[in-house]
């Protein structure tokens, strides 16, 4: 007997367990960064001054960093797309360019770091800084988590295709649905951190 | 999963198995180790508030060359008792190990959605509670800021800290796994024909819960990923500009906030207490059904019930923090929020009771336990009132009053039903029966004891008699006419500690018993119990898995040839 559902949808639900499994993850996940966002909230409604994002923070810089991310999302719908349309070389290419603009934010992310390292400002300068570094630190973390994962989809794990080519697709939505999410975290980052 | 029988290494089988059954009892067996740990702790504890500055018996020589439990040792092991009995014991026995083993086997598949995880979910589990241990080991000992690590104190702690801190992240991600997996199971894999309206209660706590750890859990990550950079990078989340320690004023930014920890920590922490006392609910409701052989009075009224008190959960966790200076507004939405969530928790106890009425009830073991809970959860809601409204609570916060009304939720309240569940399954989980007399003596001497522990801190408590205190009240004068009670309490809890082991006897003897060979030796109704393999159970849980005809508490049906009618019965 097999566990039901793990690749077919269940009629009444419209869901197979795998992608339900990742929603519920992410819905916990909103709560996470939703705590981070709060105390962010909280910290700043409870001093007098705030710096000015803009003002410490390299603006352009992390503008490219959205247009990086922005950008690995569609190629991660693409690279999804690709398998529904059969074509495992196009998903290829596709979960390639997804790393390489992942590994492009990290770079730019690094240079940002060490810069501010480099003028002396560290996560215990204060609070605004405390939690620039915590809050991005973490997001820096999640997108490591996603590259491992497509990483791994897109060498070794892509041999399943030959064995499950539906299940293999499966696995790739999810993936993109998690990413997907890696994204948006970052689009409220940037503004509440860079811009506000 | 296959459905050939191929032989399987023992390493395979017991050790990492993917098999909910198996998963289940890995997390009753540790999570039992654990609540036996953690009330050693508070029988050490015990010892010194009774007799306070003399040294302990038996484990003095381990304190250090005057068997005296130091007054640093003391805050450790409050603190780790209530991190231990929480996180490492109830809660994995309430929800990780009933939750796996009964729940697929009540909805009627053959496993968890995602047994991997599962398993994943057991190892992370019980490493967390390895790295909790550890903290023993580091200078300074174990966490010392109690359960609830309230900065600034924890934020400038010994090491300990970070250890309990590193131990959660664990348990949360455990606990997330646990979750996502259990709420899977639900939504995905009933049997044909089990509608939402048609699940046993047990099932629909599970399922509750399981969305109160999903939810609930994380904020307070990242209130322990904040507290980590306070005490490893340096930065100030929550430490208040100028603060003073021993004379010299700490070198950190400041600018940050105390109360911000309170906030993110009781909002996991509120919803704890359901995730505690929910699927003790469930297991109540099922013995209670079975025992008194009729349909639990108001089904709907009590599904209801505890999805609102899920969702009311979340809204009520500032009463926790009346003290704080919050402001009156926001206290006045809180004793509001506190005041409507008590309505479902008295629907919940109401329904229970009201079954009762009018049943021939069988007074077995598991049924004394489910009986005993009642009352008891009833005293322990009851005192709860005056600490949700801040114009008694300002009298009561963190007195003994506080601390008897959580444990007789939570010892004579979940932990009852747990024993009950535990002697409920048994036949399920062995094929054998537990001994009813040395059950009997269990719950008898366990009820006394228990009373005899935590009522006794009602009355010390309306005298003002403050937790935390290393001699129990001795230099206070307000304390001195009910200093005797802590004589009392400590002799009661040391019984109370002897009165387990009828529990653990039983548990012995029984597994050593003979099977005999019953499927369904209560006459149950819910599908665990039925057109099932003669337990204990395989891989794949059902010869052929059941459809699903009727609701989950059929009992005495009119017109039926026995008193019992499974869900599984065509008709």
């Amino acid at each position: 007997m097999d566990i039901p559902y793990t690749v077919k949808d269940r009629p009444d639900t419209g869901l197979y367990n795998g992608k339900l499994g990742v929603w519920l993850f992410l819905a916990s996940e909103v709560m996470l960064f939703g705590g981070l966002f709060s105390a962010y909230i909280f910290l700043r409604t409870g001093v007098d001054t705030w710096p000015r994002g803009a003002d410490i923070l390299d603006v352009p810089l992390a503008t490219l960093n959205t247009l990086f991310l922005i950008t690995s999302s569609v190629t991660m719908v693409m690279s999804w797309a690709s398998l529904k349309l059969k074509d495992l070389a196009k998903f290829k290419l596709y979960a390639g360019l997804t790393l390489l603009l992942a590994c492009a934010f990290l770079v730019v992310k690094y240079f940002e770091y060490t810069h501010k390292f480099h003028v002396g400002l560290f996560p215990s300068t204060n609070t605004f800084l405390g939690i620039y570094f915590t809050m991005t630190g973490l997001h820096v973390l999640h997108i490591i988590g996603g590259i491992i994962v497509i990483f791994y989809f897109w060498m070794p794990g892509s041999k399943m295709w030959e064995s499950d080519p539906e299940r293999f697709t499966n696995r790739i939505e999810i993936v993109g649905l998690y990413w997907h999410f890696v994204d948006l975290v970052w689009i409220f980052l940037f503004p509440v951190l860079y811009l506000l | 999963m296959s459905t050939d029988h191929h032989k399987e290494s023992f390493l395979t089988k017991y050790i990492f198995s993917t098999d909910h059954k198996i998963i289940g009892l890995q997390y009753g067996i540790t999570s039992l180790v654990w609540l036996l740990f953690g009330f050693m702790l508070m029988m050490i504890m015990r010892y010194q508030l009774a007799y306070p500055e003399s040294p302990i018996p038996f484990v003095g020589a381990l304190l250090g060359e005057s068997g005296i439990l130091p007054s640093e040792m003391y805050n450790s092991l409050g603190a780790m008792h209530g991190t231990i009995m929480i996180f490492l014991g109830v809660v994995p026995l309430a929800f990780g190990a009933f939750g796996n083993y009964f729940l697929p086997l009540q909805i009627g598949t053959i496993d968890m959605a995602f047994p991997k995880l599962n398993a994943a979910s057991y190892w992370i589990y019980f490493l967390g509670s390895v790295v909790m241990v550890i903290g023993f080991f580091v200078p300074g000992g174990a966490a010392n800021s109690g359960w609830t690590s309230y900065p600034p104190l924890a934020d400038i702690a010994t090491m300990g800290q970070t250890v309990w801190l590193f131990g959660m992240v664990f348990l949360i991600t455990s606990s997330l796994l646990g979750s996502v997996n259990i709420l899977v199971t639900v939504i995905q894999l009933r049997a044909e024909g089990m509608t939402w309206m048609k699940l046993p209660i047990f099932t629909w706590t599970q399922f509750i819960t399981a969305f109160l750890l999903l939810l609930a859990f994380p904020p307070l990550e990242a209130a322990g990923i904040l507290q980590l950079m306070d005490r490893l990078v340096g930065t100030s989340f929550f430490m208040p500009s100028g603060l003073v320690v021993s004379g010299e004023i700490l070198k950190y930014t400041g600018g940050g906030s105390p109360l911000l920890w309170q906030h993110l920590f009781w909002f996991l922490a509120h919803p704890e207490v359901y995730v505690l006392i929910l699927p003790a609910f469930g297991i109540v409701t099922e013995i209670v059904a079975n025992n008194t052989r009729k349909p639990i009075w108001g089904y709907k009224s009590m599904v209801y019930a505890m999805v609102f008190l899920g969702f009311m959960s979340f809204i009520v966790w500032a009463h926790h923090m009346y003290l704080t200076g919050m402001g009156t507004s926001i206290g006045a939405f809180f004793q509001t929020t506190t005041m409507i969530i008590s309505i479902p928790s008295v629907v919940i106890l109401t329904t229970l009771f009201l079954s009762l009425w009018g049943g021939s009830i069988r007074f077995n073991t598991p049924m004394l336990f489910a009986l005993g809970f009642i009352p008891m959860f009833g005293i322990g809601g009851l005192t709860g009132l005056p600490l949700g409204l801040a114009a008694a609570d300002i009298h009561l916060h963190d007195t003994y009053y506080v601390i008897g009304h959580f444990h007789y939720v939570v010892a004579p309240g979940t932990i009852f039903a747990l024993f009950a569940g535990i002697y409920y399954w048994f036949p399920k989980m062995t094929g054998k029966r537990t001994n009813e007399t040395l059950g009997k003596l269990h719950f008898f001497f366990s009820f006394i004891f228990m009373n005899g522990v935590f009522m006794p801190m009602f009355v010390q408590g309306l005298a003002g008699v403050s937790r935390r205190l290393w001699d129990g009240g001795e230099i206070y004068a307000h304390a001195a006419d009910v200093l005797y009670l802590n004589e009392v309490m400590s002799v009661s809890a040391w019984l109370l500690g002897l009165a387990q082991i009828f529990f653990i006897a039983n548990m012995i003897i029984s597994l050593r018993g003979k099977k005999t060979g019953e499927v369904n030796p209560w006459g149950a109704t819910t599908i665990e119990w039925t057109d099932t393999t003669s337990p204990p159970l395989g891989h794949g849980n059902f010869e052929i898995v059941p459809n699903v005809y009727r609701g989950p508490y059929e009992y005495n049906v009119p017109g039926a040839d026995k008193d019992f009618t499974p869900q599984s019965e065509k008709g």
